[in-house]
This record gives structure tokens, sequence and C-alpha cells, in this order.
């Protein structure tokens, strides 16, 4: 090796846009063979589960292994409802962006499962610290669509003011924190709010997402330092959709074997779980919230999924990764997974899916008729222009006083 | 000479650099193979290679990435340019720029340096809400060792970005993105115009620097003064054209360190003063310049120097127009000072 010589590194991602993508180097664990520890163990005897993948709904869409929650069919059900109200509400809001209703719109298409099942395996009084990509979540905590298609819309009935961007929610009632912009850091925010719960004696807990990419922010590495510190009763996910933005999640992971791995050197319980398997991400959701409620501290959970559309209305992701990659992606759609796991059991079947599908669209559209009704951003009418002066503080000084004449209102 | 629009000229800039230099680097979140998601580096990694051009991972703070990877880079003689993605997501990256970054010579006594250039799309008037609409200026030109730079056209834009570079020092290079694709004056929902168009929108293909520190007069006028920099310029010249109001209009370019010449010479002769800023009113960079004007230059003041801002509130999106200093509210401050 006396040639051996260290070389500028950049890494690549294994395809770009006229490949044929090909996902077999994954070489992911077969669902069922993962072990479940108790929920009170050492993090190190999650060691093999940061780096395997916990699944439960097999090839066959069974459900196998230690890890199957054995939910009743009325919650598998009512998952795969909210599932596909998520779906057809993102469908139907992207349409609304593309003719002019809204400035912006980001969907969360293949990863339904991610935040429908993570809410649903909590309390309703859990506390939700998400990022703009798990409106499923709201559908799975009872968000009245028309208020949440009135803030898409920011219009007079828009709970935030007109103040955010779509769909950066923020729902106080519903235990949902206020969406920010800046990635990352609602994951330290979590941290804190889970110690305040612990500190005050109480059995809630929080939980965060971000995603892949944001990994790599320093916000990151701080919630998991001091979750570890105060073992605050937290659930810190990464969404690995495989994506951020234009850059494969290798950016971010480098040479680590994958995301939940980094938080075994935190001395932080650390899984990997199939993100397109409602009942592996019920599952482990369900594990970490008995953690943390029982004291056993964090759980970093890593959500293997795949970003099936474009990052946002801003960007055309067939620039920067093959067209159809989504249809090779092995871990499949989490819908239809879900889905077939019913009809297997026989708790469903094409046409209740069917009549399904046609609820939630007659719902969506009509929801969106009664909340343009309230107005839209372009035509009005809109939160009155002089808020934009309220809660900067919870009482204007002299200043705000002062600028709000000058503007005339 | 060709047309280009403001990020064509970054991106001519770039390919300059790139060309002439081997120790020029770019780097940022999306601006390798995707170019950035405002296409400034678009091209550049399929033309120079993958280790000049290259993805970084998201974290504008860490010395693996964005602004600390310049300071560690440009310590071993590289010419690092960073993209952060918006103005408003520079914030992470605010210890290594204001602690490390900014004083790497001084701390050092020169042995060390830390010339690079942290470029960032700023300002709002793209209904982006208020993650991506800020003009964070003001926290930067308060720090010693940091040059601030502002371009208001393409011209501009290639001339400075390649003028940074070459200064040996750190500079933060906010580039207006609600004019990336053509002038704007204040009138929301007008249709944009284009670059084309314009006499700062021809830019010679090969390289030229634009002088840091030096403001441009680019409406000479009697009846007051008016000192903008960024899209505002092109606000200032709309209002002074549409008010029939005889303005001289500054295009300030460098806040950091700002043309203090040009201002007085021109203040002196017209007494009355317009400084504007898309930023919050308080602590803004228009307050740095209202001081100076009036230890510059009282006794030839008539009026109170009038400041034209943002308000004190965070960027709202719905009500964008009410809180950028559109037109009629140019209008309004110019009106205010010349009839004093
Ligand atoms: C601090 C900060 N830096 C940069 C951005 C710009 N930005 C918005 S989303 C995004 C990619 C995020 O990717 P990932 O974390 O994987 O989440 P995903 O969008 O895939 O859900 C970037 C770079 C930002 N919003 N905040
Ligand atoms: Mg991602």
């Amino acid at each position: 090796m006396s040639d051996a010589q260290s070389r500028f590194h950049v890494p690549t991602p294994p395809f770009r846009p006229g490949d044929a993508p090909d996902f077999s180097y994954l070489n992911l664990p077969k669902a069922g063979t993962a072990k479940r520890p108790d929920a009170l163990a050492s993090w190190r005897e999650t060691s093999d589960l940061a780096v395997g993948l916990v699944g439960v709904l097999d090839h066959n869409h069974q459900a196998v292994g230690d890890w199957d929650p054995r939910l009743s069919p009325e919650i598998l059900r009512e998952g795969l409802s909210h599932m596909v109200l998520t779906r057809i509400y993102d469908e139907r809001m992207l349409k609304l962006q593309r003719q002019g209703k809204m400035s912006f719109y980001m969907k969360s298409t293949g990863e339904e499962a991610v935040s429908v099942a993570g809410a649903m395996a909590m309390r309703p009084t859990d506390m939700a610290f998400p990022s703009y990509r798990q409106q499923g979540l709201l559908f799975a905590r009872g968000r009245d669509i028309v208020d949440m298609m009135c803030h898409c819309i920011s219009n007079s009935r828009d709970n935030l003011k007109g103040r955010q961007l779509p769909v950066h929610y923020a729902w106080a009632e519903g235990h949902v924190f206020t969406i920010s912009g800046n990635l990352g850091t609602q994951f330290p925010q979590a941290v804190g709010y889970a110690m305040a719960c612990a500190y005050k004696g109480e059995d809630r807990i929080a939980a965060s997402w971000i995603g892949d990419g944001t990994t790599a922010e320093g916000d990151f590495h701080g919630a998991l330092t001091l979750a570890s510190t105060y073992r605050a009763p937290v659930i810190l996910n990464v969404v690995n959709n495989q994506w951020a933005i234009s850059s494969h999640q290798n950016i971010a992971l480098g040479d680590a074997p994958t995301f939940a791995a980094k938080g075994l050197g935190y001395g932080v319980a650390s899984l990997r779980v199939d993100g397109n398997d409602f009942l592996a991400i019920y599952a482990a959701t369900q594990w970490a919230a008995e953690r943390a409620r029982k004291g056993g501290g964090a759980t970093l959970i890593e959500l293997f999924t795949y970003r099936a559309d474009a990052h946002s209305t801003s960007d055309d992701p067939s620039k920067y990764r093959p067209k159809g990659e989504f249809d090779s992606w092995p871990l499949g759609d989490p819908i239809e997974r879900l889905k077939q796991h019913l009809i297997g059991k026989g708790e469903w079947d094409e046409a209740r899916h069917e009549k399904l599908e046609e609820t939630m669209t007659a719902l969506v559209v009509k929801s969106y008729k009664e909340a343009e009704s309230h107005g839209t951003l372009h035509d009005g009418p809109l939160a009155p222009t002089e808020s934009i002066f309220e809660d900067v503080y919870a009482r204007p000084d002299w200043r705000l006083r002062r600028q709000r004449q000058d503007l005339g209102i | 000479m060709p047309a280009m629009n403001i990020i064509q000229a970054l991106n001519s800039a770039m390919d300059v650099l790139l060309d002439a230099d081997p120790d020029v680097v770019i780097f940022g979140e999306d601006a390798g193979y995707f170019g950035g998601v405002f296409k400034a580096t678009d091209g550049l990694q399929a033309k120079y290679g993958l280790d000049r051009v290259f993805d970084a991972p998201i974290n504008e703070a860490a010395i693996a990435a964005i602004a600390a990877m310049a300071v560690g880079m440009a310590a071993r003689g590289l010419k690092p340019i960073a993209e952060i993605q918006f103005a408003d997501y520079i914030f992470p990256a605010i210890d290594q720029i204001v602690s490390e970054m900014s004083r790497i010579r001084y701390r050092s006594a020169g042995q060390f340096t830390s010339g690079c250039v942290v470029r960032s799309p700023w300002g709002g008037g793209i209904r982006g809400g208020q993650t991506h609409s800020m003009s964070p200026e003001a926290f930067f030109t308060h720090v010693p060792g940091l040059q601030v730079v502002v371009p208001s056209n393409p011209y501009d834009a290639k001339g400075l970005l390649i003028a940074s570079i070459e200064s040996g020092d750190p500079v933060i290079f906010f580039e207006p993105k609600r004019i990336y694709n053509g002038p704007f004056d204040g009138v929301p929902d007008k249709p944009l115009s284009s670059w084309a168009r314009h006499p700062k929108g021809e830019v010679p293909e090969e390289r030229y620097t634009v002088e840091l520190g030096k403001a441009e007069i680019v409406r000479p006028g009697e009846a007051c003064t008016v000192i903008a920099y960024g899209t505002l310029v092109h606000v200032a010249e709309a209002a002074a054209e549409h008010a029939g109001i005889d303005a001289e209009i500054i295009d300030l370019k460098t806040l950091v360190p700002y043309d203090i010449e040009t201002i007085a010479a021109s203040v002196n002769k017209t007494g009355r003063v317009v400084v504007a800023q898309e930023a919050p009113r308080t602590s803004g960079f228009a307050a740095e310049l209202a001081a100076q004007i009036q230890e510059e230059c009282f006794y030839a003041l008539e009026a109170p120097v009038f400041r034209l801002t943002g308000w004190d509130t965070p960027y709202p999106h719905a009500h964008e127009w009410a809180y950028f200093p559109t037109r009629d509210r140019f209008i309004r401050a110019l009106k205010t000072v010349t009839e004093a």
C-alpha cells in the first residue's frame, strides 16, 4: 500500500437521470427477522436493529415476526383511511397550486405511513414537532381539513393569519408545534419539551421528525446529545426518503452504515424501520413510546422510505434522478401494502377500497369549496392587513404602533 | 456583448474564476450536480468536475460544511465560494462567520487568512414567506473583518463577485433574488421586465472587476439623495420617475466598506436624504448610513434623514406587499423629504 494517497472525495448517488435504477445493492433484511428487545433494554441491545431493518409485512403482505403489533382490523382500516386521505389531499393541493390558488406546496407521496402510523401509535396528547412533510399526522390527529386548506391558501380563516408558507401548519389544540422552514430546529426543541414533561412529572412524551438531509445540521447532533444526557422521553424520527432536494442521502450519511447507527454513538436506542410498512412503524413507535414513558429515555428511529414525488412545487426531480425510480423501490408503496394486508386477512376488498377513495376525494373537493369561500391568497379576503403587527410581542411597543400608522391602517 | 440576467452573470463570473485558477472551488446545498436551486452554478460541475463544484451536506455551520469549510479551505490556500441556499438559512453558520471567518487574519496577526465568498440569495418580493425573504445584511455589517456586497444588476453581479474572491478577505455576497430575472419597479404583480432591455444587462464574457467599496450614481439629480442597494435601487428609480422628483439615486453596491465620499458629496449638494432598506427598521443598515450622514453633512441637511424600511415584524407571507417598501411608499418618502 505504499502508493496509498488521500484524494479529495465527494460521494455520488447510485443513479442519475438516464440510469436504470437497481436497488438490489441495498441488501435489506427480510421482514420478521429482527428481534424485539424489551422496551427498557439497554441501547446496546438495539445495535443490530440500527443497522438492520425492522419489518413486519413480508412480500406476501402477511404480518410476521416479533414486531407484529397485532392491531385490530379497525385500527388497520383507520390507518389506511388516513393514508388514502393524505395522498388524495396532496394530489388535490398540488393541482390547486398549479392553478395559482397557493404560493407553494409540498407533498408527502410515498411516505404516508411514516406520519400516520407514527401519530396513531402515540397518544393524541403527546407533543409532535413535525417537519413540513408529515401532513398525515394532522389527519391522524383529527385536524379539520377545511382549516388545513385555509392555511394553505392563506385566506381569512387561516389560523396562522397568512404569516407562514403553505404546509407550515401549527395546531396547539392538537399538540402539533408550529412548523419551521429552518431545517432541524425542531429536533432539540422536542428534546426540551420532553424534558419539561419529565420535569413536571407528566407521562406525556414528545416526538419529532426530520429528513435524511437535515441530519447533517448541528441540531440533529445537539438533540441526540441532550436527549442522552437528560434521558429525555422523546422519539426522534429521521425520515430517510433517499433525497434532500437534489442531494442523495449519501451526502448526509457519509460512510456511516445507516442514519440510525449514528444514534448509537450517543448512547441512544436506535432502530431502522421499513418506512413503507404501516405495521412496522406502528410497532417501533409503540416500543419507543413505552420506553420513553417508563423512563428509558430517547429512541432514534430511521424510517427507510422513498420520496415518490418532487421535493416541492419549486423543483423538477427528473433533472437529478431517474424517472420512475419509485417503481423500482424495493419497499413498495405503503398504501398498497397495507391494503393488500387487509385484503389477505379478509378484512378489506377492492370495492371497499374504491369506495374509500371516492369518499375521500369527495371530502377533499367539498372541503376545498368551503375553504375557498373564506378567500384565497390572490383574491382575498386575507387576514386584516394590520394583523402583520400583531404577535411580534404580547403587546406592540411604540415602534410597531407608529409603523402601523405609517402604513396607513 | 451578450445580455445576461443576474443568475447568468454570476454563473459566468464563477466560470471565469474556475477556469483561471485551480484554487477556486464552489460548493453548497444542491449547488453541484443540480446547479443550485436558483441555477447559479448550473453546468459548472459538468464542466470542471466533481472536485471543483460539489454538493455539501445541509450544515451551514460546522467545519465539515459550507461556511466553516470555507475557512478551513482558505487557510490551506483555496479560494472557496460557498453558497448558502437562502440568506434566511445563514444563521446556523453565524458562529463560524462571526467568531472565526471574520477574525482569522486579525487574531493570527496576518499569518493565516480566510479569503472566501459566501453567496446567498437575499431579500423578498417572491412570496417566500418568513424563511425565504429575509435581508440579514445588518448582522454582518456589524462584524469587523467582513466585507458585505449587494449587487443590483447583472454587470455588477459578475464584476463584484470576481472582485470579492480576489480581495483576499471574506465577503458576504447577498444576491437580490427578486431581480435575478429582471429589474423590479416595486409595483406588485406587474409582469416582469427583462434584463435584456437594461444597459446593465449587457455582460462581457471575459473577466473584469467592479471595485469593492465604490458606489455609483445611477440617476443624477438635485432635489434629494436616495441611497439604496439591491432590489430597492430599481424601486427608487421607478418612484423618482413616476413622481417626477429629481432625485439623485446612489446604488451603494458595497455596504462594508461603504463609499462615504460619494454619499457625502451628494448629500452636501441636495441637503435631503432617503436611505432605504428592505430589512426591519430597528438597527438596520439604514441607521448606520443616517448616523454617518448626520456626522459628515449635518450643516448641509435641510430635512431629517428619512429611513424607508421594512417593518419591525418577521416577513409576512400573505401580506408581503404591505411589508415591502413599494414604489408608492417610496414616492411618499421622496415627497416627505423634498417638501419638508
Ligand atoms: C437551515 C436550512 N438550510 C437549508 C434549507 C433549504 N432546504 C429546504 S428543504 C431542504 C432539503 C431537506 O431534505 P431532507 O432533510 O432530506 O428532508 P425532505 O425534504 O427529504 O423531507 C433544503 C436544503 C432550509 N430550509 N433550512
Ligand atoms: Mg429527504
